[in-house]
């Protein structure tokens, strides 16, 4: 299906169009991490309230089994990832500096699904995309919801809370993101040449269980394998492909939503008040895992790349192995090794310690090398524009983020701050090397209630 | 990076910062070099009409710029911030806004009031309201009206090398010199028109970096090829002049200055390429920055029709600049999706 069918224009203004270096692990085929020696499971993988542990210390556990849950509506209950022994919960903290809570599982010697064994048991075998009418929407709801489901493209928004109907705001289309707009990571991208068939049933049981007649997967344009792959994949499910301009930030939903549907997502709401819900293509495999098989979400592809990492690679990786078992597999670091960033270069968070747990949310980890990381120094805002003409919400950086720092609130609530969706555009173009996202990040936190 | 290796009971020590981790590769001195470089062909323009004097007084405007920056960091105990060349850029463009013939002093005192009270006094660069060149040749205009309006064409008698000053002297002496009115002068004072080609090509009197449109045309395309300049505000201030222009010729049809001088004559070109295009005196939104152009546009024209100077730019500029701060309130784009929940109406 070409662009021409889609509603919207397949882009959107401003943007920016970073060099993407996918080619760096593109053509590496996805490879499954050999079991770590320690796995550590977060209390918190996801956006809403924190689980508590559902396991005591020392007791075997099995793949699968829960070990965490919690009774609010917005959570994801946790899962162990391989079959071992628990130990005492301890902290952790993640690459967005929150401090949290963790059970670690030492892995039994023997396995029950070995790592040869790994791929086929979670992506491999027959992947139905007819016959999936029957069930009830709450039956596929609350089967995401016991898979400790959470949105993989790295928000991690509990999916059962996206695919929950809702009267008042009926959904008519579900758009599956398959853009990987970050430069660098190439997981989504494996995940759509390699495993193409989980992606479409899963999408077909969430349009089923949001009440979506209308399935777009959207996927950017520097992906043309995958574009065909998905099409192929999608053509007997009635399901639609669209290959959307290649610019950052295409995957983020306003983005997408505004570029293949021409719909404004309105600030402060979500694509479910025009009428959307969408859904991240490894999330809509995991979806058809959990409601078809009863799987749980344990395992994800992470795209270990970057000029800093000896050996690019697309790993399989149970959750709650360590940055430094990934990068470990991937031949370590290079001598010029400057940053490890937890996700893309645009948003991702720096590491600092590596011996933390991988999550849900963790499509990639970026090493880069010291002389390519942004520069520190800072100078005078020159008020050139630059920022204002890469921001895809359309708003002014520069204002927002130096009434933040000057606790200006009456300016920064005039110029929208709580709009900003800390995309990066802004700080990647200002040629004063403003920390402009940073700065916004904590007007934002700061903002006192109107 | 210290400790580059993996082993789990060593944790490496690897430095982190805030995102994005990635950058493009502008700088604020990469865009000031810009504009050096697209001033280069009025420079050389200025330089093929007035000779050695054009260049005394660009090395006096520059030189003195760099000089109070520097001396005014020192004082207050800042770290330098010439090397981002942006009191470069000042002197030169102050220097190619008036005549050669200005004493050393002139340039040396405009350089003071452009650097000093224009920029530093309201906290350097990027926090200035009024475009420091412009603030510069105002005063200048005010206190040394003479000097400031005396073009003058190097002839025979005169000396052909020599310190700006020395034109002054070398009239006291009775030496003949060849005045000539600037163009706009002309028009408005003698009703004399000159032919559109000499505007164009520049082989006639005036500041020294006002004279070819072809040189100010040229330099400004490079910088809005280079995105160093928004293309609104040369398309938005030249439309408008051009439109009053325009009116303005169907109701006098006998008057000298046709719309075409006034487009290429005088300061029109040098100001809307590299005056009024100052990002830190004009507006930071795409629609501001059109209110802000055509304001310009329309001023200049306003100024040299019916003022008692045949030249506007300078005025239209720093009029505008007041404004800014009121455009930006006015013109808050609204973002995709609608306005934030609880923003305030400006």
């Amino acid at each position: 299906m070409s662009v021409g069918q889609i509603p919207g224009t397949g882009r959107f203004a401003r943007g920016i169009h970073p060099d993407d270096k996918k080619s760096i692990s593109a053509a590496v085929g996805v490879e499954v991490l050999p079991t770590p020696e320690s796995i550590l499971i977060p209390m918190v993988q996801h956006i809403g309230a924190p689980c508590a542990p559902a396991v005591k210390p020392r007791v075997e556990v099995r793949l699968g089994d829960v070990i965490g849950d919690a009774e609010a509506f917005v959570s994801a209950p946790v899962h162990a990832t391989v079959d071992g022994t628990t130990a005492a919960a301890t902290m952790t903290t993640l690459p967005n500096g929150r401090h949290v809570a963790a059970v670690p599982i030492k892995p039994a010697e023997q396995q029950s699904v070995g790592t040869e064994g790994l791929w086929e048991a979670v992506y491999g075998g027959d992947w139905p995309t007819s016959g999936l009418e029957g069930r009830a929407p709450e039956e596929i709801v609350q089967a995401v919801r016991a898979g400790g489901l959470v949105g993989m493209g790295g928000a991690a928004f509990p999916t059962h809370v996206k695919l929950t109907r809702n009267e008042k705001r009926p959904v008519d289309t579900l758009l599956i993101n398959g853009c990987e707009c970050e430069p660098y990571l190439t997981s989504d991208y494996r995940l759509m040449l390699e495993a193409p068939a989980p992606i479409v049933t899963g999408a077909l049981l969430a349009a089923s269980a949001a009440g979506a007649e209308r399935i777009i997967i959207g996927i950017e344009d520097n992906k043309p394998d995958a574009v065909e792959s998905m099409r192929r994949a999608a053509a007997p499910a009635g399901v639609e492909v669209a290959a959307v301009e290649t610019r950052y930030p295409m995957g983020g939903e306003r983005q997408l939503v505004l570029a293949v549907l021409g719909r404004e997502v309105p600030t402060g709401g979500l694509p479910l008040d025009v009428g959307v819900v969408v859904v991240n293509v490894a999330t809509s495999a995991a979806i058809a895992r959990a409601v078809l098989r009863g799987k749980p979400l344990t395992h994800r592809i992470v795209s270990v790349t970057g000029e800093g990492v000896a050996a690019p690679k697309n790993l399989l990786v149970p959750i709650g192995a360590s940055y430094a078992d990934l990068i470990a597999a991937c031949g370590g670091l290079t001598e010029s090794a400057g940053r490890v960033i937890a996700g893309g270069p645009m948003m991702g968070f720096a590491l600092a310690n590596l011996n933390v747990p991988v999550t849900k949310g963790t499509s990639g980890v970026v090493v880069l090398t010291a002389e390519q990381v942004r520069r520190a120094e800072e100078t005078a805002c020159i008020r050139c524009g630059r920022c204002v003409d890469a921001c895809p919400l359309g708003l002014v950086p520069t204002k927002m983020a130096l009434a933040s720092r000057h606790k200006d609130w009456e300016t920064a609530r005039r110029y929208h701050v709580t709009a900003c969706c800390e995309c990066g555009c802004c700080a990647y173009v200002c040629p004063a090397k403003i920390p402009l996202v940073q700065l916004m990040r904590m007007g934002k936190a700061m903002l006192p209630k109107p | 990076m210290a400790e580059a290796k993996t082993e789990k009971d060593a944790a490496p020590i690897l430095p982190v910062a805030p995102g994005p981790h990635i950058e493009a590769a502008r700088t604020t001195r990469a865009v000031m070099l810009d504009v050096l470089i697209a001033l280069a062909p009025a420079i050389g323009m200025g330089l093929y009409v007035f000779r050695g004097y054009a260049a005394m007084q660009i090395g006096v405007c520059v030189v003195s710029c760099v000089a109070f920056e520097t001396i005014w960091q020192a004082a207050r105990g800042r770290r330098q911030t010439v090397g981002d060349l942006s009191a470069a850029v000042t002197g030169l463009i102050l220097a190619l806004s008036i005549p050669w013939t200005a004493p050393w002093y002139v340039g040396v005192i405009g350089s003071g009031v452009a650097i000093l009270v224009a920029k530093m006094f309201f906290g350097g660069l990027g926090s200035n309201i009024f475009n420091p060149a412009m603030a510069g040749r105002a005063f200048l205009q005010a206190c040394f009206a003479g000097e400031m309006t005396t073009y003058v064409l190097a002839g025979q008698g005169l000396p052909s090398q020599g310190p700006p000053g020395a034109v002054q002297a070398a009239v006291k002496a009775g030496a003949e010199v060849i005045t000539q009115a600037t163009p706009l002068a002309a028009g408005k004072f003698e009703q004399a028109a000159f032919a559109l080609r000499h505007l164009a090509v520049g082989n006639v009197n005036g500041s020294i970096g006002e004279t070819s449109a072809i040189a100010c045309l040229l330099g400004g395309l490079y910088l809005i090829v280079r995105r160093s300049a928004s293309w609104r505000v040369p398309v938005g201030m030249l439309a408008a002049a051009g439109v009053v222009a325009a009116i303005h010729q169907l109701a006098d049809p006998d008057a000298a200055l046709k719309v075409g001088h006034h487009l290429l004559g005088g300061a029109m070109l040098f100001g809307a390429f590299f005056i009024a295009t100052d990002p830190a005196t004009s507006p930071i939104s795409n629609r501001g920055l059109w209110i802000y152009a055509v304001g310009i546009g329309v001023l200049v024209m306003l100024i040299r029709l019916f003022a008692n100077v045949p030249e506007g730019v300078m005025y239209a500029v720093l009029v505008m600049n007041m404004t800014v701060p009121l455009i930006d309130r006015l013109t808050v784009p609204r973002p995709v999706g609608g306005p934030a929940p609880e923003a305030k109406p400006a």
